[in-house]
């Protein structure tokens, strides 16, 4: 990959592989809240509003096992919560009347986000936006049919899909380590998380490793 | 209502909301230049902290598994400059390997 970051073609190019997979992760995730006992509308009116695979996942398997209504909300708000830092990331990008800016915010989501960061702190709005167009499509249709034929596609893990993810964050990660201050809050970050897993619900290692940014308060980049 | 669509609308408003934080709170104004060296080193930290959670996180466990070979992979295509594509493909490619072979 070529520094400073993607072009917007380089970008694009890239989401298509990227849309891919998560299409596949989608049909799995109809074919999971399916299996239980969601029905076919709830999902897919899930993946058209939330449109984050990890949060979803934790639904159907709490709704699945223990029929938890408090359960399943407090995971999957606490999985997404790490959309704050992200929006908060990404905010400059966005222009225009409110309810423009809360449209097109709905785009974010981790693939398209870590697409268009260019590294510095900078992002690539034609990225952020092209790219979580393209995957929400492919989310919300991969969708709908994993609720209709699921059952023909397959278990995702049987693909690999759950490792492909952390390596594209990977990939995205490294070109963004060229300054000192970088490494270190990264470093800080990936610590924090890896030290909350055991200990904390699922969200919130990453929320948490957020606060490794603090390290450039007060040093303007 | 059932408890499913209660949980599917209320875990979309929520979300909609967080995705929403920043450009509706904080679009259209620039950020003082303090917070900017900050806000600037969320997208590393953020992605740290997302290869770390899905590599090796379980059910409040560390977990090592066939995920660990794939980004294993994923990180030797990374070194040699693999395009993104062929990162993500080999990086899944090898989790399903792996998996197969434990």
């Amino acid at each position: 990959m070529s520094a400073p970051g993607l072009d917007s073609r380089g970008g694009l190019r890239s989401a298509a592989t990227i849309a891919a997979t998560v299409w596949f992760f989608g049909a799995s995730f109809g074919l999971v809240a399916r299996a239980a006992g969601m029905g076919s509308w709830a999902p897919l009116v899930m993946s058209a509003t939330t449109f984050a695979g990890s949060a979803q996942f934790a639904v159907t398997s709490i709704l699945g096992a223990s029929a938890s209504t408090a359960a399943a909300i407090a995971a999957a708000v606490l999985l997404n919560a790490r959309y704050a830092p992200i929006s908060i990331s990404v905010a400059s990008l966005f222009h225009g009347p409110r309810l423009r800016r809360l449209v097109e915010s709905q785009l974010i989501v981790d693939e398209s986000w870590a697409l268009a960061s260019r590294g510095d702190g900078h992002f690539d709005r034609r990225i952020l936006l092209g790219a979580g167009l393209l995957l929400y499509a492919a989310w919300v249709s991969g969708t709908a049919v994993g609720v209709l034929a699921g059952d023909a596609l397959g278990d995702p893990k049987d693909l690999g899909l759950d490792g492909a993810f952390p390596a594209l964050f990977l990939a995205l990660l490294v070109p963004q380590l060229r300054s000192s201050r970088a490494a270190v809050a990264s470093l800080a970050g990936g610590g924090i998380a890896l030290a909350l897993i055991p200990v904390t619900p699922a969200g919130v290692p990453i929320v948490a490793a957020a606060a490794a940014c603090l390290i450039g308060l007060g040093r303007p980049r | 209502m059932s408890a499913v669509w209660v949980v599917v609308l209320v875990v979309g408003a929520a979300t909609v909301s967080l995705k929403a934080t920043g450009p509706v709170l904080l679009g259209n104004r620039r950020l003082p230049g303090s917070v900017s060296g900050a806000v600037a080193l969320l997208a590393p930290v953020l992605l740290a902290a997302l290869v770390v959670t899905q590599t090796v996180g379980g059910d409040n466990e560390l977990v090592l598994d066939a995920r660990l070979a794939g980004v294993g992979a994923g990180a030797v295509a990374i070194a040699v400059r693999a395009p993104l594509a062929v990162v993500v493909v080999l990086a899944a490619a090898t989790t399903a390997l792996a998996r197969v072979l434990a």
